[in-house]
Formats: structure tokens, C-alpha cells, sequence
């Protein structure tokens, strides 16, 4: 009785809405890669809708906000498989979306934002950190939800200097997005006072992540790679590409904590976060999507609502309308983060505080106390206006 | 030493009344708040007369939202993480019975007349309607993502519930348990207040940093209350809790973080004052008679006791971890 009730006010609800007239459709368009990379440690493995579950939620949360103003929002989810072209998608899906959050590697987001251009398609970077998209090569087109390198770094590098931990043994890997992750580490140390004692290259030399008996080699091998090192606080390794890092907790030679690509490493959002109503959103994504929320989901999850919030402030789908109130002055989005994000206007990177977490916990979120700023304490990671590149065309 | 005394008194009191002896002068007023504390899972009980903690509560996990039953007899704490809302018993201060909200219960708002119960359910974007004396859940009504604040008109008919994701204020109509209207805030609007006069609703918005005001004929937001602090960012800003004076001249606002209540002059919609409290201050209960508002601070653990005509803080009392929400008895 009392469930059939509800059901009646829920009906009667729907039946008001039907009678109005016929809502606004906003189309949001997502655009990724279907090849998942190979992550050292299997819990951390991407699951094949890694940044797309992030969409969904988003989508079912500008709806139910959407169905008090009569605006109905639409997902088209598009994964392009290797040799596939990301201009030809991205086109295809701007035909009938006005939007695009994409996770595509930063050549492609350059090809796809210029072929774009002249359409008036919005397009979200939810998934490239590469620094030169924000700076030399900045699209107009391109909002950018997914930290930069510099972000990320910057934020890890206030926490170790707030503990105290300035000598840093930084050990890179061999490929590129290792050594600009590695530049980047380089860049915080020198703004925050913190010293690298010594640098060391991990060469992949190929070979598999998974292997029957792993564990007795990398055991032999870590303490000795890290063997004979000056005095050092904190190991920071730079290895985006998944070869060592995860390797290095608890197998120095020296007894030290790991930080960067493994141990206590920086990221937008993790399945632990639970402040400032977070609990809410972890909640609802896993009932919706049957795992927990990654950094990416989280990215396009901003993405999405950004364009969500901009459509109920402004009461309206046009692209053009949307896109100028998100990149005005006014605009700010909630994220479960403390604090409202705004955009960096000279760029339009997305302000974000970032997490610091070890697997299995929040330890830390930076801007730590203490760094200040003029116009925000989120300025204070990565690369802030008088020192941008980046000129908006 | 000051509770015994207190203890006296109240049996000369009692004894007074008994023989039917007419008093003079009453006791001094003392009345009885209750703390919410969310991390310690417990509710302080605090003696207005003395300003110290007589008793501490344990109840379910996650205690929020906390209000007196109209009559005066229970207490209503909502217990999130246990998907219930837990009755103390004012008399035995323990609990004694749970009402059948919906998941995670934060804040909830009852009628004038105590009978019927709405709560805001974080968890599935619905506000649950429960009767009180039979203690049965009499329906739901869909709301916006991640409904929080409730408050009804002073008249009963309109119930207002705030979604913090999809930051809207919903005028729930309280006959037909049906939307009305829904009128756009600030970025996560956590608290909504009537005017006593009914004539105006006022709505915080803790990311947005402002308070709205609505008003709820034309449901339209009429006016903005703005809050500037020197030499604090305005991310720090985030406006929670409200509380207005009887005489809907003089509000109270808690800015979370940035540990101050504002003195706003409802009329102007202007601050007047900033009282430094304790940190990350949240919610707010007033003294019946008015002299006194409680202010709950979460990260120091305490709870501000304000002289309200000085405008002053003149008391800090330690409570649990936490300190949410806040009631004192009527």
C-alpha cells in the first residue's frame, strides 16, 4: 500500500511532466580509445569503461536536475580501436552533439580540436596531463578537466616539503611520458625548496607484467637498483608507463617511503575519498556502474556536469550560450572537494584541489596550508598566468 | 555543585507547586540542548544554566540532523549510516524506538503539528514522508540529486527541500506532495529558513559562498546576501546553517570554515558583524527565550554559546568529534 502510494506521487510526477512541452536536448558526445593500458598491479587495472561509467553518472544526475527545467540530456559513447581515425569519429559525433569529452592522447586532441574549430563544438580534455596542451599548443575549443603534470607534481611536492622530506632520489623511466612526468618532478623541487640528490634511469627493457614467479626476481632487483644512493628522504619515481614503479615500495635499499607513480602518489579522485559528501557520489556511482570510481570517471564526470551546471544557469542547450557562461567569469562547479572549481581563464584548465592517496586511503589533499596565492590557493599547482605560454585562439 | 543547587531548587520548585504555593520568581532559565556529534556516533547533552555536558547519548552511526518531537518528549537524531532516524527519550535521555526513513537520512522538518515527518534522503534523490504517532512511512517524493535542507512555511502548507547537486530550492506542496515550483540557487545549497512573517525564505549555499533570498509566492530569488572577510580567501566562505531572531529582523549564518557567524540585518540583507566561533562552524540552535544561540564547530569540537543582544561569544563548551546539528528543548 504504502509502495504503491509512492509509486502514485512518482507517476503523477512524470505525468506533469509529460504534459509540458518538449524538452531541450542536449547531446554530449564521448570520445576514447577502446585499447586499456596494463597497470603493474591488477586491482589497479582500467575497466573497459573506464571514464565513460563517470559519463553515465553525470548524464542520470543533469537529468534528474534536468527534468525540473525541462532539458533532457543524451549520451553517445564512441571507442576508436587502433588505426582508426579520431578526426572522422570526433566529426561524426559532433554531427549530432554539441559537446565532446574526450580521453585521447595530446596529438589527437590537437587533430580532433582544430578539425572541430569552426563548428562551435565544445570539447573537454578529460584524460591528456600533457603540460603543452594549456600552454604552446592551448585550443580555444579545449576545456581541460584532467590535471597537468605540473598540477600533480606540485601538489605531491608541497606535502613532502610539509613533512619535512626535501632530499628526494628520483628514478625515471625510459620513456617520454616518463621523463616529462620527470621534468615536472624537477620543476616542483626547485619552486618548493625541496633537493634531488640523485637521478636514476630505469630502463624498460621489455618483458611481461604478469609472470608466474615475478615476486623472487623484483625482490632481488629493487634493493639493488636503489643500492648506494646519497642520504635521501622520499624516493620519487616517474614512471607513467607502468614498468617499476609499483615495484619500489618496501624493496629499497634504504628504508624510505615511495611517492609519484607508486607509494603515495597524487590524483584528481580516488575510490577512499569520502569528504565533503563524497560518500554520496561514491555511493551513487557504484549502484549505477557495479565498481568504484577511478580519477578519469571522475574527470568526465566533471566534464559532463560543468555542462550541466551551465545549461540550467543559463536555462538554455545552445552550444554557443553554454560554452560562454562556462568560460565567463561566474562560472564554478561542485565536485565533492571543499571547494567550489573554477577555470583558469587564460587557459582554460580546470582549477582542482588534488588528492594524495595511498591505495587505500586519502593521506593527504594539497594546496597544503601555508602555500599562498594572490588570486586562489589553487594557482599554487602548476603553472600559474604570468608564467603561461598559452594564447587562447 | 552548580547542578546540585540546580537540583534543589527544582524540588523547592516542584514541592511549590505540590502545596500550591504561587512562586515568585521562577529558576533560573535553564534549558537542555542536544549535539549531534557525527564522528564520535554519540549526542551531548548540554545544561544551559551551567554550560556543561551532564550526559553523553551513544546512538547509530553518523548522527546529523537532530530535532525535538513538538511536544517536547523526544528527540530526533537521524542516523545516517543506519539508514534510520533514532527517538531519545527526553526524560531517560536514552534511545527508544527508530522511525523507518529512507537511506541515509540527513536533515528532516516536521509540521506544526508534529504529526507528519519529512526527511531528506542523500541517497536516492527522494524526501520520505513519515507519520510520527504511527511511526510508518507514508510515501516519497522524487527530488533533485542529493536533497539536504527542509523547512516548512510557518502556515504548514509549503515544504521546501534543497539538492546540493542539482542546487535547486523545491517547493513541495505539503496536501498534494507535489513540486510546485523549483527555483535555482547557489552551488550547493545546504540549509533553507523561513521569516517568521513567511514572507521571505532564505537558502545557503556553501560552495557558492552566499545566502538566496526567495521569495515564496512568486518563487522567485529576490536578493543575495554576501559575505566578505579581510584577509580570508573567499573559498573558505561556506555558508551552512541559519538562524533568525522572532522578530525576523536580526540572522545568524554559520560560514563553515572560515569559523565566524555573520550578523545579517534581514532588511538591508547586509552583514553587520562577524563573531569569531570555533572551527568549521555548522549549525545553530536558539534558546527559547532567545538570549542564547548555540553554535555547533566541527573541527574543534566544541560548541559557541552566543549572548545574542551583545552579539558576543561568551562560553565555549567541548562536546564529542564532530558536532553537526543542535536542538534545545522548547
Amino acid at each position: 500500500m504504502i509502495r504503491w502510494l509512492g509509486g502514485l506521487i512518482g507517476w503523477s510526477l512524470l505525468a506533469t511532466q509529460a504534459l509540458a512541452a518538449e524538452p531541450a536536448q542536449i547531446g554530449v558526445g564521448y570520445l576514447g580509445l577502446a585499447a586499456t593500458r596494463s597497470t603493474l598491479s591488477l586491482v589497479e587495472q582500467p575497466a573497459e569503461n573506464d571514464g565513460t561509467a563517470g559519463a553515465r553518472l553525470a548524464i542520470e544526475d543533469n537529468n534528474t536536475t534536468g527534468k525540473f527545467l525541462n532539458q533532457r540530456f543524451t549520451l553517445e559513447e564512441r571507442r576508436i580501436k587502433e588505426g582508426e581515425d579520431a578526426v572522422q569519429a570526433a566529426t561524426d559525433l559532433a554531427a549530432r552533439n554539441g559537446f565532446i569529452v574526450a580521453d585521447l592522447p595530446a596529438d589527437a586532441l590537437l587533430k580532433v580540436s582544430d578539425a572541430l574549430r569552426d563548428r562551435g563544438t565544445l570539447l573537454f580534455n578529460a584524460g591528456a596531463i600533457d603540460e603543452r596542451l594549456r600552454e604552446a599548443d592551448c585550443r580555444a575549443n579545449v576545456i581541460h578537466t584532467a590535471p597537468t603534470r605540473a598540477m600533480l607534481a606540485d601538489a605531491l611536492g608541497q606535502y613532502l616539503v610539509w613533512k619535512q622530506w626535501k632530499r628526494w632520489l628520483l628514478v625515471v623511466g625510459s620513456h617520454d611520458e616518463d621523463k616529462l612526468f620527470a621534468d615536472a618532478i624537477r620543476r616542483t623541487a626547485t619552486r618548493f625548496g625541496a633537493k634531488i640528490v640523485q637521478e636514476k634511469i630505469f630502463e624498460d627493457k621489455g618483458g611481461a607484467r604478469r609472470t608466474d614467479s615475478g615476486v623472487t626476481l623484483i625482490q632481488r632487483q629493487m634493493p639493488v637498483f636503489t643500492q648506494g644512493a646519497p642520504a635521501y628522504d622520499v624516493l620519487v619515481a616517474a614512471d607513467e608507463s607502468e614498468v617499476f614503479g609499483a615495484y619500489l615500495p618496501y624493496r629499497t635499499w634504504d628504508p624510505r617511503p615511495v611517492a609519484g607513480s607508486a607509494g603515495l602518489v597524487p590524483r584528481t579522485w580516488d575510490a577512499s575519498q569520502d569528504q565533503w559528501g563524497a560518500i554520496q557520489m561514491q555511493n551513487r556511482f557504484i549502484k549505477l556502474n557495479a565498481r568504484r570510481m577511478t580519477a578519469l570517471d571522475m574527470q568526465v564526470w566533471t566534464a559532463v556536469r560543468m555542462i550541466g551546471e551551465a545549461t540550467s544557469r543559463t536555462n538554455s542547450g545552445d552550444v554557443k550560450k553554454v560554452t560562454d557562461f562556462i568560460k565567463g567569469p561566474d562560472f564554478s562547479v561542485a565536485a565533492f572537494k571543499g571547494t567550489k572549481l573554477t577555470l583558469r581563464d587564460w587557459n582554460l584548465q580546470l582549477r582542482q584541489p588534488i588528492l594524495l592517496v595511498d591505495g587505500r586511503m586519502v593521506v593527504s589533499v594539497s594546496p597544503q596550508e601555508g602555500f599562498l596565492h594572490q588570486v586562489s590557493e589553487l594557482d599554487t599547482l602548476g603553472y600559474d598566468r604570468p608564467e603561461s605560454k598559452c594564447k587562447l585562439k | 555543585m552548580q547542578a546540585e543547587v540546580r537540583k534543589q531548587m527544582l524540588r523547592m520548585w516542584r514541592v511549590g507547586l505540590l502545596s500550591g504555593l504561587a512562586l515568585a520568581a521562577a529558576p533560573a532559565h535553564a534549558f537542555v540542548a542536544y549535539v549531534s556529534n557525527e564522528k564520535s556516533n554519540t549526542v551531548s547533552v548540554i545544561d544551559t544554566d551551567s554550560w556543561t555536558v551532564t550526559k553523553t547519548i551513544k546512538v547509530g552511526q553518523r548522527p546529523r540532523g537532530i530535532d525535538f518531537t513538538r511536544d517536547g518528549k523526544f528527540v530526533m537524531v537521524a542516523v545516517g549510516d543506519d539508514d534510520t532516524i533514532q527517538m531519545i527519550d527526553a526524560r531517560t535521555q536514552a534511545v527508544v524506538d527508530s522511525l523507518p526513513s529512507g537511506p541515509d537520512p540527513e536533515l528532516f522538518a516536521q509540521d506544526a503539528a508534529g504529526k507528519i515527518l519529512y526527511v531528506a534522503n542523500e541517497n536516492d534523490n527522494t524526501v520520505t514522508v513519515i507519520d510520527l504517532e504511527k511511526r510508518a512511512r507514508l510515501g516519497d517524493i522524487q527530488v533533485g540529486v542529493e536533497p539536504e535542507g527542509m523547512t516548512i512555511s510557518p502556515d504548514g502548507k509549503i515544504l521546501i527541500n534543497t539538492s546540493e547537486t542539482t542546487n535547486m530550492a523545491h517547493f513541495i506542496d505539503t496536501n498534494s506532495r507535489q513540486i510546485v515550483a523549483n527555483v535555482l540557487v547557489d552551488a550547493r545549497p545546504r540549509f533553507a529558513e523561513f521569516k517568521h512573517d513567511a514572507s521571505e525564505v532564505w537558502v545557503s549555499s556553501e560552495i557558492g559562498g552566499t545566502v538566496s533570498v526567495i521569495d515564496p509566492k512568486k518563487h522567485e530569488v529576490i536578493g543575495k546576501v554576501n559575505f566578505e572577510i579581510p584577509g580570508l580567501r573567499k573559498e573558505a566562505i561556506q555558508p551552512v546553517g541559519i538562524g533568525m531572531t522572532k522578530d525576523d529582523k536580526t540572522a545568524f549564518v554559520a560560514l563553515g570554515p572560515a569559523n565566524r557567524i555573520a550578523v545579517v540585518d534581514v532588511a538591508s540583507r547586509k552583514v553587520t558583524k562577524y563573531l569569531l566561533v570555533g572551527q568549521r562552524v555548522w549549525h545553530m540552535a536558539f534558546t527559547p527565550d532567545e538570549k542564547y544561540l548555540l553554535t555547533t564547530n566541527g573541527v574543534s569540537n566544541d560548541v559557541s554559546v552566543i549572548d545574542v543582544a551583545a552579539q558576543k561569544v561568551i562560553k565555549t563548551i567541548q562536546v564529542g568529534e564532530l558536532p553537526w546539528g543542535i536542538t534545545i528543548a522548547p
